[in-house]
């Protein structure tokens, strides 16, 4: 649910990085976090477990600058991709403005990927979105493993509706911010539209 | 579709402000922060700049999203309320009409009984200021900034 302040002209948006465990949606945020300007940026919170597995959210907030003078903050939020973590998951779902399905490229992680974005699907119909509608982009991540499946075969199995989608290796950060950017574009358009 | 978004005025934010600042005196709370049950932060009264406000309220909303998934698991009607008592420092949160969380920050300045009481109050009045935006909100045509947003100008907030 995008909030827009008049008073102080700000609009805020809130961006999902959905996908199955280890795909790398920790690695985006931190990427992003790591190559912003201070002054763009909040603190990363990570809720994580000892062992670094994300346990509830990642938050990242952004502030990119201002259009016609409003400024776009963009809350950047990560699930937990383990399945037994599927309430967290729908609470963090609540209010979103758009998702990036990020999927692991490898070939052992593919059931994995098929899971998740059922998930993803089923979840948000649950609290009444419709994946189709919402601001959505696909990243192929891990393209850098030498077992990634080739993106044609990705895409056919992980983006049916050919939403805008993009290889990336998200630990060197490679289409970590065309990723971003796509989504982020769709989302701000799709508040032109809206209304 | 769900994911109405909310709108804020300027009539309506300094309501919720003098809301904000009343309940901070009245309740000698060291803060108050207004948040939108999505994490984002509406408004604060004595949040001073060492005060990491925007963290804050995402985890705040976090913490009242997972006590709203508790409550609906044993079938109790959302929890209004959550009390973190520290050594030095508490908090209080509540939601308000179920789409904000009024949080106090406090200290052995005053105690949790006036804090509650004055929370009470003031959780009604922002209650009122809300259902009066959502029915602004409703019957307010936007001002038609967005529709002259260009492709241009949102990709000159990535060109840096
Ligand atoms: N080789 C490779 N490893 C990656 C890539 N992205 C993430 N990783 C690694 O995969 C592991 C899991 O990443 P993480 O971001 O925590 O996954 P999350 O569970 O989706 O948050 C970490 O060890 C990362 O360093 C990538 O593009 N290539
Ligand atoms: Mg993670």
């Amino acid at each position: 649910m995008s909030f827009i302040n008049y008073s102080a002209r700000e609009i805020n948006c809130k961006l999902v990085y959905y996908g199955p465990g280890l795909c790398g949606k920790t690695t985006n945020l931190q990427f992003i976090y790591n190559k912003t300007r201070p002054d763009a940026k909040g603190k990363m919170i990570s809720l994580a477990t000892e062992t670094e597995r994300t346990l509830f959210f990642d938050f990242l907030p952004l502030s990119l600058g201002e259009i016609r003078g409003f400024k776009t903050r963009f809350h950047l939020y990560t699930v937990p991709g383990q399945v037994f973590y599927d309430a967290s998951r729908k609470l963090i779902l609540k209010g979103v403005d758009g998702v990036c399905f990020v999927a692991d490229s490898q070939l052992e992680r593919m059931e994995a990927n098929i899971e998740s974005l059922d998930n993803l699907r089923f979840n948000l119909q649950e609290q009444g979105y419709e994946l189709d509608k919402l601001p959505y982009v696909v990243q192929y991540n891990k393209r850098d493993l030498p077992n990634a499946v080739p993106v044609e075969e990705l895409r056919e199995v992980l983006n049916p509706t050919g939403v805008p989608d993009y290889e990336a290796c998200a630990v060197t950060g490679e289409g970590v911010f065309d990723t971003l950017k796509a989504l982020a574009k769709q989302v701000l358009t799709e508040l032109r539209k809206g209304q | 579709m769900l994911n109405a978004q909310m709108v804020m005025y300027e009539e309506e934010l300094s309501e919720i402000q003098e809301i904000a600042d009343q309940l901070q005196q009245d309740s000698r709370a060291r803060t108050i922060l207004i948040v939108d049950k999505n994490g984002q932060m509406i408004a604060n009264a004595g949040a001073g700049s060492d005060l990491d406000t925007t963290s804050l309220s995402s985890l705040v909303a976090g913490n009242v999203a997972a006590t709203g998934g508790i409550a609906k698991l044993i079938e109790e009607e959302e929890f209004t309320g959550q009390f973190h008592e520290g050594k030095d420092i508490s908090v209080h949160m509540t939601l308000v009409a179920r789409r904000i969380i009024l949080v106090v920050l406090f200290d052995k300045g005053t105690t949790h009984g006036l804090v509650r009481l004055r929370v009470k109050k003031a959780s009604e009045a922002l209650s009122d200021v809300f259902d009066r935006l959502a029915v602004k909100q409703a019957s307010t045509p936007q001002p038609d900034l967005f529709a002259e947003i260009t492709d241009a100008d949102i990709d000159n907030l990535f060109n840096d």
